[in-house]
């Protein structure tokens, strides 16, 4: 058997006054895309920073590809890639000239180094601009080629702390597309993010991070399912109809008036038999409807779910 | 392969990159070499004929050896800028994540710094001899000066470096910008120390670019502008030991650094 590409235990590290990680624990299968979720000084970046040796845990064990980060840095930086939160890659160098610099920095010779970085611009779309100056990429593009000089030398993990900040939707979908690639190619990917839609997009498992700690597990389709059942939308035609729809359907409805929506759970029978159920109760009730809709929640509900603050300790009038 | 020449091979990367650098965006390099000559022509044309000289000599013989000393000095906030923009773009830290030595990076950077500054000692020469500087010394005995100047940019690099990895707050490269003038001018460099106050004297005596400064004139065969104490009965010793002082302190300091960074 081999051993997994990283797993962490207990572990702390405090800044100042902040604790920015609390006694994480974490298991990331090879093969997988692991997410690391949550909002920003949840400590995804610092946990990113342990596992990739550049800071030192003040307790608790890693080992990432069966290797200490404490004992044997050295050994971990040779099994690793690190793409950081910005394009680290050197401005006035030609795309190729990046690649090359960094597969050589990592103790390839020149030719096996030149060959490698053909293989990723091509792989990763940036043939063409190889071979310009970096200073005149697009966003989108370097990140890309930020992406690509994590992968050099392939690593076991390859570590993608917040890929798509900062970047356009069209730049986003072209990252994304790039991580499924290196997956496909049997790269293990942990990457932080705090858009639940590109944890759900790419990710096998979703690790929720609050306060330096994992508050929440799974798989997105299951972090989704936790948090209730599907709900049935219904969009009236008239203002005036919104509160005779929320009184025919029951106590669950509840009312939007700007959206001119209400909202019922759908239970336990599930979406499909709600939505039945809804236009029979609103035609029998002789109510017309612009639209119905099935929905399912969505991570963004989750994760707002997981890291509100308990209601019970807010302040009076800070509740709903 | 051993520790030793992958360590040396990473450096030579490392050199070629920053050479690199200078190709594409040479600016930086020939401001540099602008501003030591717009210091050159202020001090020579403008201040000069107010400036007397202790121990006789006229002013420009004096001031150029100094002026080329500045510039050495200027190494410091010269490679303390580039740190600090490796590290604000994530440069430094994807380095660190590299399985390389600490001392590649640092050192690849000085190496190339190191072909910058001749190529502008020369210029400076040049421009000097231009406007009536005289070398009155034997080839061996300017070689040797030239090779004091560029000692003492080597040390400057390495606090360079240190600085710019560890002092981690904004504005940080500025302030060094700014107090690289009042610790230039507190020395020998435009004017002596005996002509300043006794205590001011004293302490620009000890300026660390004093000694360099001091002992290139010597070797050039120009005005030192120093007639008694520690500068000058020792200013070769000094110039050989303060740089080899700092390099002793920030060459660990900046590998330290690199490694607890972040």
């Amino acid at each position: 058997m081999t051993t997994a590409p990283l797993s962490a235990r207990g572990v702390r590290k405090r800044y100042r006054d902040t604790q920015a990680l609390d006694g994480l624990d974490l298991e990331v299968a090879a093969g997988t895309v692991h997410a690391l979720l949550g909002p920003n000084g949840a400590g995804k970046s610092t946990a990113v920073n342990v596992f990739a040796t550049l800071t030192r845990p003040d307790a608790g064990e890693v080992r990432v590809g069966g290797h200490d980060v404490v004992r044997h840095p050295a050994r971990v930086r040779s099994t690793i890639g690190l793409v950081g939160q910005s394009a680290a890659v050197d401005e006035a160098l030609h795309g190729r000239e990046n690649l090359v610099m960094f597969g050589r920095l990592h103790g390839l010779s020149k030719a096996d180094a030149v060959r490698r970085s053909a293989e990723l611009l091509d792989a990763f779309g940036l043939v063409e601009a190889g071979d310009r100056k970096v200073s005149g990429y697009s966003g989108g593009m370097r990140r890309r080629l930020d992406i690509a000089a994590g992968l050099v030398v392939r690593p076991r993990i390859l570590f993608l702390d917040e890929p798509t900040t900062g970047l356009d939707p069209r730049a986003r979908h072209e990252v994304w597309e790039m991580v499924r690639k290196v997956v496909a190619d049997g790269t293990t990917v942990l990457l932080t993010t705090q858009y639940l839609d590109e944890a759900d997009q790419l990710a096998d498992l979703v690790t929720v991070l609050g306060e330096g700690k994992v508050i929440a597990e799974g798989t997105p389709s299951a972090l989704k399912s936790d948090l209730g059942g599907d709900r049935v939308i219904i969009t009236a035609a008239e203002p005036d109809d919104l509160d005779k729809m929320a009184g025919a359907l029951g106590a669950t409805a509840t009312v939007d008036l700007d959206r001119l929506e209400v909202t019922v759970e759908a239970g336990a029978s599930g979406g499909g038999a709600a939505v039945v159920e809804v236009v029979r109760t609103l035609d029998s009730a002789g109510i017309t409807v612009d639209d119905v809709l099935l929905r399912r929640p969505t991570l963004d509900e989750v994760f707002l779910h997981l890291t509100a603050p308990d209601p019970e300790h807010q302040p009076e009038g800070a509740a709903r | 392969m051993t520790a030793l020449s992958s360590t040396l091979r990473q450096t030579w990367v490392i050199t070629l990159r920053d050479l690199k650098h200078w190709q594409r965006e040479p600016w930086g390099p020939v401001f540099g070499i602008l501003f030591s000559i717009m210091m050159l022509l202020i001090f020579g044309y403008l201040f000069g004929g107010a400036i007397e000289m202790p121990g006789g000599g006229t002013y420009l013989p004096y001031l150029l050896p100094g002026v080329l000393a500045l510039t050495m000095m200027f190494g410091v906030d010269g490679i303390m800028a580039v740190v600090t923009e490796d590290t604000k773009r994530g440069v430094t830290n994807r380095f660190r994540s590299l399985p390389m030595s600490s001392v590649a990076v640092p050192l690849g950077r000085a190496v190339a710094d190191l072909g910058n500054s001749a190529v502008q000692l020369g210029v400076l020469m040049i421009g000097g001899l231009l406007i009536g500087w005289r070398i009155e010394g034997t080839f061996l005995e300017a070689a040797a000066a030239v090779g004091l100047l560029l000692w003492l940019r080597l040390a400057m690099l390495w606090l360079g470096i240190f600085l710019g990895l560890a002092l981690r707050m904004e504005g940080a490269l500025m302030m060094v910008q700014v107090l690289v003038w009042p610790l230039g001018f507190c020395s020998s460099l435009f004017v002596s120390p005996e002509t300043m106050p006794g205590w001011l004297g004293t302490l620009a005596a000890w300026n660390p670019v004093s000694a360099t400064a001091t002992a290139a004139r010597d070797l050039f065969g120009n005005p030192t502008g120093i007639t008694s104490g520690v500068l000058a009965d020792h200013a070769m010793l000094l110039a050989l030991a303060w740089p080899a002082v700092l390099l002793a302190i920030f060459v660990p300091l900046s590998m330290r650094a690199f490694r607890r960074r972040g």
